[in-house]
């Protein structure tokens, strides 16, 4: 099958589900563990995660495309991506900070963290390598952070709970109980699988 | 080889957009132009660049907030009130700041950006601190390990502190020492002197500092001093006073003593207990006679410790001849400058005679 043919809207889906970076490729891991203790601040992150990814994508296809491919200089792709991400979020910020102050403590305090997190290059690289068109990429950058962003939140919020509620042993607390809620949210999205296939 | 040239070039020119770009944004929402600070309500207002950090703009225009760990949000030293031109309170500083501290709207200057105009409240002492860029006038050895500096300040600069507060010096690398690092030394001239400021330093055996002034300055070199601190002053009453030093914490005493002489205080009877081993460790002994004898309400009392003999000073320790000289202390206020054993058994003396201890004021070295 023709990867250009399948349906931006297809991939958007895809990118939530069957294909979610955090539950299927578990990256992000990092962030995902340590902010997911409020759902607050959760949320915060997981819009910025959207945020960024969504507008990263486009950009480093732009630049993957139109420059890097071009000169045939495709193994420079992972410093590239780093310092295009690294140099949008440093203006983004500026920009947040400068516009809205409310936008920067809920939104702004969080950009700097993702600048280097491993679910925003994850996804541009995934988006090169099954060679993408440029609304796919949007698409894909979307429906990425939106998945990462469910999935870190639906964490959050089964914690807040679980606090109330779940007596957990003291050796399994934080990480450990963690990793394993993870699991079996990550077995609840199989059920996806089969709906449809992006790669 | 054209390859690694077009990689070579690609690669800059991208990074090239990216800093420009960077440097753009920094232009346009970055900056935030010309902004007030009012400090105390008006008593002294900064014109400064906005847009960085409120601690990095203060030290900029030469104030200078306490600031332990420089600026990254790690110590809490950097506290200021802040009344009026920045947002709420960030997630950064909460940490740092207790519930009556966040009713009074103290910040942590590090984390606060100044973006606007802003009002802000600091200590009244903080405003008198600064950084001079002093050349020392005078360097005499006072004995064999002590030597007396006078810094002269720029011309036209004046500084204002009260007598026994203390001043940093700040050394350069030298040898081994591949820092710049800063001590802190009492202020051993009047503040009615405000041309210049005078210390009084003792040889510390590998000190870092006091190797540095010992070796590497002499007449004529330059020096960067940063004060004054400290909360070692006379207090104002109408109470005796009993001043004890040993060693270079002569240097307040001088300053409170002769600061007295300046302000006409002579209501106050003063006696000054100078604490030494040999005749070789006393110094200033025929200026704080000179005093003695033209002021009658003070006294200068040198006493040693060692073995010689002949030498007209009192002799024992220096408690002992406090212990020796007074009675009941029930109107006495006491000053103390020296080591912490020095003033650990001169305030159980003072304390045994009836002195209150919060009539006790010290400063210890360490």
């Amino acid at each position: 099958m023709d990867i250009q043919a399948i349906h931006p809207l297809v991939i958007l889906f895809a990118a939530i589900t069957t294909n979610n970076i955090l539950l299927t490729n578990f990256l992000g891991m990092c962030s995902f563990l340590a902010v997911s203790k409020e759902l607050e601040s959760s949320v915060g992150l997981g819009v910025a995660v959207i945020f960024v990814s969504t507008l990263t994508a486009p950009l480093c296809w732009a630049v993957n495309t139109w420059v890097l491919v071009p000169y045939q200089l495709e193994y420079l792709q992972y410093i590239v991506f780093i310092m295009v991400v690294a140099a949008f979020v440093q203006i983004v910020e500026m920009i947040i900070e400068r516009v809205s102050e409310t936008l920067y403590l809920t939104l702004g305090i969080f950009l700097p963290l993702i600048t280097v997190n491993c679910c925003i290059l994850g996804c541009i690289l995934f988006l090169v390598i099954r060679q993408y068109t440029f609304w796919q990429s949007i698409a894909y950058g979307f429906g990425a952070g939106t998945g990462w962003a469910i999935a870190i939140v639906a964490l959050a919020g089964i914690k807040e709970r679980m606090k109330k509620r779940s007596k957990v042993i003291p050796e399994l607390e934080g990480p450990g109980i963690s990793l394993i809620i993870t699991g079996i949210i990550a077995m609840a999205f199989v059920g996806f699988s089969g709906i449809t296939k992006i790669n | 080889m054209t390859e690694v040239f077009t990689s070579v070039f690609i690669l800059t020119s991208i990074s090239l957009v990216l800093v420009l770009l960077l440097l753009i944004a920094e232009y346009f929402f970055a900056n935030y132009g010309e902004c007030t600070i009012d400090i105390n309500k008006g008593e002294r207002v900064l014109k400064v660049q906005g847009g960085n950090s409120l601690l990095r703009t203060l030290s900029e225009t030469k104030l200078f907030l306490p600031s332990g760990c420089g600026g990254r949000g790690s110590c809490g030293t950097c506290k200021c009130k802040v009344v009026s031109g920045v947002g709420q309170v960030l997630p950064t500083e909460i940490p740092y700041l207790n519930p009556t501290e966040l009713k009074e709207n103290v910040r942590l200057a590090c984390q606060v950006k100044v973006k606007q105009n802003v009002q802000i409240e600091v200590p009244e002492e903080l405003l008198s601190v600064k950084e001079f860029e002093t050349v020392i006038e005078k360097y005499v050895p006072l004995t064999h390990d002590i030597r007396g500096l006078r810094f002269k300040l720029p011309e036209g600069e004046t500084v204002k502190f009260k007598a026994g507060q203390f001043v940093n010096l700040v050394s350069e690398p030298y040898g081994d020492v591949t820092e710049s690092t800063s001590r802190a030394y009492s202020i051993s001239s009047a503040p009615s002197d405000n041309k210049a400021l005078e210390l009084i330093i003792r040889l510390v055996p590998n000190g870092i500092v006091t190797t540095y002034v010992f070796e590497h300055l002499k007449e004529g070199a330059k020096a960067k001093l940063i004060g004054p601190y400290g909360e070692f002053f006379l207090r104002d009453s109408d109470r005796e006073i009993i001043c004890i030093a040993g060693g270079s914490g002569l240097a307040p005493i001088r300053s409170i003593v002769l600061d007295m002489i300046d302000r006409g205080i002579s209501n106050r009877k003063c006696t000054f207990f100078f604490g030494a081993v040999n005749v070789r460790d006393v110094y200033y002994v025929d200026e704080f006679k000179a005093l003695e004898a033209k002021h009658p309400w003070f006294k200068f009392v040198p006493a040693l410790s060692g073995k010689e003999e002949g030498h007209g000073f009192e002799r024992g320790l220096i408690t002992d001849v406090v212990a020796r000289h007074y009675g009941t202390l029930d109107n006495h206020e006491a000053y103390l400058c020296g080591s912490p054993g020095m003033i650990g058994a001169c305030v159980k003396v003072l304390t045994g005679k009836g002195l209150p201890e919060n009539r006790v004021f010290y400063d210890k070295f360490s």
